[in-house]
């Protein structure tokens, strides 16, 4: 079986919840010997520094550890935004320090390399341009199935689809409804409603997920197939967390901040916490468009004190971040999956989430709140902080549970879509 | 001779309202929901059953008889949604063919946290079995078939009682059958009624599963089995929760119509009868002494106590719960105490298991709670404004007493 793939860069180059699923998967793929060339937008070589060896100046790279993935890169400006939790893990490192490039969050949900040699002007015609760059690769290569991971990607799929004959398949991470709440992007909008409707079959990767897709692309039901994603094992998370001495119990959020992630409903919840309980801290890990709004929420709700800003954390950090929380809670107000409740519960960090996302549907064992329900969201933050054998339930339970979500699951169900894909075929 | 024994529980808990750490009234109990179900349970199960079963009494001229143990805080709630409901138990207890057990009035866990409060909750529950059915039980059944051999031993300290019900658990009999009534290693009074709980669960759980291979059962076939007792037991002891039939077993499985023609097919042999327990009891004698060092209950598979003290929040709020004893009844504040009561209510401490969380299984049955997490959160909360209410009562009564011997100079 091969397949070609439409992905975005692996981590540690570039950021996010849409790299580190892109990555999961591929990997796990390879192990079930699916043969996969994986086509992404032209990567910076000179920060190629892993396990990839690169051949030529053609953009062809080959991994020793991936046996079945070619590599092909094209040269492009399209950046995948973080397309779930995972903000806090990577990013922007890569490209830092360069002097050239100047990254920045914006609303648009791209973030653009703005002095970088090839950028084309507008998004929309840098979609196309790499959707005809890819079509022309994809005339060299051999494959069964096209599978493209969100939007960006979906007219380079359609493309390569109607030019090969073979069936496309388009895997949603997140939707603009995610993103932007009601107010989507047409254009984005219309773009995913394509792809979605061109392809054979659409990987959600909730159930959450899938329903907006029905919902708010029309697809019918039946086209639409559930894969969660998986998370890393993380070998330093068995080892007994170093948690500082500290008086104070910690709350914490870790996320960008933005809209999507509900900070504000955070801070609510909060200040009602701090009523009844006075030994609390809540730190923010991230950074986003919304920072600065946030800061002055902090001190209008009369929490400053209580509250502390990261900014942007990476690598190392993170884990300490966990490590340090007594509690994570996960506000968003639409996530499609969620992998950093999975994450503090591989560091032994009980969550609360919200119900507006799709790992509220899989995870039992996570105290769950709907966003805006700030009462209820305080209530159960307090139950955590104050009753020991709470804490504990959901941390001993909750840690063996994350365990469950492996990608070599996900890239199993994922085959044996492939198999009924080209059996219909 | 084979002598087939109905017991049916009936019960029903008061379940909690929401309630967060920020309220701070002392409504706790989730009133609407209460009606609620006990409204839809009165209709689907109670009622038809009670009708039926006063219907087979009539029928077969007073052969037919059963037993049922009622919680009082399922009587409290009958009285206030339905009842209609307790004037058939009433009809049923004046056919002189329906005996009345006795238990824990609240359905508590009091056994195990506090003899004290064990022995008045009996007291109460009896009270309330001769005002409404005009009998004083004979018949002692802990909540959820909770027994050890110190049970036996208090229950024969407390007097009054002639047997106790618990579950026929393999690892207690062994070789031994549940057909065959027994002593308890502590006492020379009582004897042991056992729960044949293969033939109890073929009706209570599989009866309306497809993929047991027994299925569908019919009540030739079971009558069948039960005789097949006699020449190796005395007594087929079916114990289960009334809310089998029409609640756990809906209607359309056929479950009533299976009961109804039961009686007729288990009296097509001559050796084959319905006694009620105080009937069996004194019918046949204990041919053994059982040993129940460990404590057993009817719950799960395990058959144990891991239904309601198997993870740390229970084994809290349990705990948190009866500690606060002393301090609720030295208030004498009948509300706080009723309160407390109904707190303990064993249905409360199911809901926050998490043992088969993951299964959605039986616990899942009228669960108000999505997770076992939520349920905890809200008990402890409201523990912890009775515990808060307790204080200020207290309080209150402190100052009083302070100021009585001057009342009147002041």
């Amino acid at each position: 079986m091969r397949t070609f793939m439409l992905g975005w860069e692996f981590p540690p180059f570039i950021s996010g919840g849409l790299g580190t699923a892109c990555y999961g998967l591929a990997k796990a793929m390879d192990q079930l010997g699916i043969q996969i060339t994986f086509v992404l937008p032209k990567v910076e070589t000179a920060q190629y520094s892993s396990h990839f060896k690169m051949f030529g100046a053609h953009g062809w790279f080959e991994s020793e550890k991936l046996k079945n993935i070619r590599f092909r890169a094209i040269s492009s400006t399209l950046q995948p935004y973080v397309a779930s939790g995972t903000f806090g893990h990577h990013s922007r490192q890569s490209r830092a320090g360069h002097g050239k490039t100047a990254v920045h969050s914006n609303p648009g949900h791209l973030r653009w390399l703005d002095s970088m040699e090839n950028y084309r002007g507008d998004m929309y015609a840098e979609v196309h341009r790499y959707a005809a760059k890819v079509a022309e690769i994809a005339a060299t290569e051999e494959f069964d199935i096209v599978h493209a991971h969100d939007w960006m990607t979906y007219p380079a799929g359609i493309a390569v689809a109607a030019a090969s004959h073979k069936p496309l398949l388009v895997q949603v991470h997140s939707t603009e409804f995610d993103r932007s709440g009601e107010h989507v992007n047409q254009m984005i909008y219309d773009i995913e409603r394509q792809g979605m409707h061109a392809a054979s079959k659409v990987i959600a990767v909730s159930n959450y997920t899938k329903n907006i897709i029905i919902n708010r692309y029309g697809v019918p039901p039946e086209k639409v197939e559930v894969v969660y994603n998986g998370v890393e094992c993380n070998p330093n998370c068995d080892s007994m967390p170093v948690r500082p001495d500290k008086n104070d119990k910690i709350v914490l959020y870790l996320g960008r901040i933005t809209m999507q992630k509900g900070p504000e409903y955070f801070l609510s919840a909060a200040q009602k916490v701090l009523e009844v309980m006075d030994n609390i801290k809540f730190i923010m890990a991230g950074d986003g468009d919304m920072m600065n709004r946030i800061i002055e929420l902090a001190a209008q709700l009369g929490i400053g004190q209580k509250v502390l800003f990261t900014r942007f954390l990476r690598g190392d950090d993170v884990q300490k971040a966990y490590q340090m929380a007594d509690l994570y809670v996960m506000p968003s107000v639409s996530e499609p999956f969620g992998i950093t409740p999975l994450e503090a519960l591989q560091n032994k960090v009980p969550v609360i989430i919200s119900k507006q996302s799709g790992i509220a549907e899989a995870l039992l064992h996570a105290l769950k709140v709907d966003f805006w329900d700030i009462n209820e969201m305080a209530n159960k933050m307090i139950a955590v902080l104050r009753y020991p054998p709470l804490h504990r339930t959901l941390c001993e339970n909750g840690h063996f549970e994350a365990y469950k979500f492996r990608w070599e699951d996900s890239s199993a169900k994922i085959k044996k879509i492939y198999e009924k894909v080209l059996a219909s075929a | 001779m084979a002598s087939v024994c109905f017991y049916f529980q009936v019960h029903q808990p008061f379940r909690i309202r929401h309630y967060t750490v920020f309220d701070r009234d002392n409504n706790y109990f989730d009133d609407w929901k209460n009606a609620q179900v006990c409204r839809k349970v009165a209709k689907k199960c109670y009622l038809p059953s009670n009708l039926l079963m006063l219907d087979l009494i009539k029928k077969y001229k007073g052969r037919f008889k059963i037993s049922y143990s009622i919680t009082g805080v399922l009587l409290e709630q009958l009285e206030l949604y339905a009842p209609e409901v307790l004037a058939t138990f009433q009809k049923l207890a004046d056919t002189g063919c329906v005996e009345f057990l006795a238990e824990t009035y609240y359905h508590s866990l009091s056994y195990l946290y506090s003899r004290n409060e064990f022995v008045e909750q009996i007291e109460a529950h009896k009270q309330a079995m001769q005002r409404l059915f005009g009998q004083t039980p004979r018949i002692f059944r802990n909540t959820e078939l909770i027994y050890n051999n110190d049970l036996a031993a208090l229950i024969d300290q407390i007097g009054g009682f002639d047997a106790i019900l618990a579950e026929g658990a393999d690892h207690i009999l062994g070789y031994r059958s549940p057909n065959f009534v027994y002593r308890p290693l502590k006492s020379n009074r009582l004897k042991l009624l056992l729960k044949n709980y293969r033939l109890s669960d073929d009706i209570a759980f599989r009866f309306s599963e497809r993929s047991w291979p027994e299925w569908p059962i019919k009540a030739d076939k079971f009558a069948g089995w039960v005789n097949a007792v006699n020449g190796c037991g005395f007594v087929v002891n079916l114990f289960m929760d009334y809310e089998t039939f029409g609640e756990h077993q809906w209607q359309d499985t056929g479950i009533f119509d299976f009961l109804s023609h039961l009686p007729g097919e288990i009296f097509k042999h001559p050796d084959t009868d319905f006694k009620t327990l105080s009937e069996a009891v004194a019918s046949y004698d204990a041919v053994d002494t059982l040993d129940f060092p460990g404590t057993t209950s009817w719950a799960d598979i395990e058959r144990d106590l891991s239904a309601w003290l198997g993870n740390p929040m229970q084994e809290n709020a349990l705990y948190e719960l009866y500690r606060l004893e002393e301090k609720v009844k030295k208030t004498e504040d009948k509300d706080i105490i009723a309160d407390w009561r109904k707190l303990q209510t064993s249905d409360h401490f199911y809901y926050m298991c998490t043992k088969y969380f993951a299964d959605g299984d039986v616990h899942k049955y009228f669960n108000p709670y999505d997770t076992p997490y939520d349920s905890y959160i809200n008990f402890m909360n409201v523990l912890d404004n009775l515990n808060s209410r307790c204080s200020k009562a207290l309080q209150q009564k402190e100052e009083e007493s302070l100021l009585a011997p001057h009342g009147g100079v002041l």
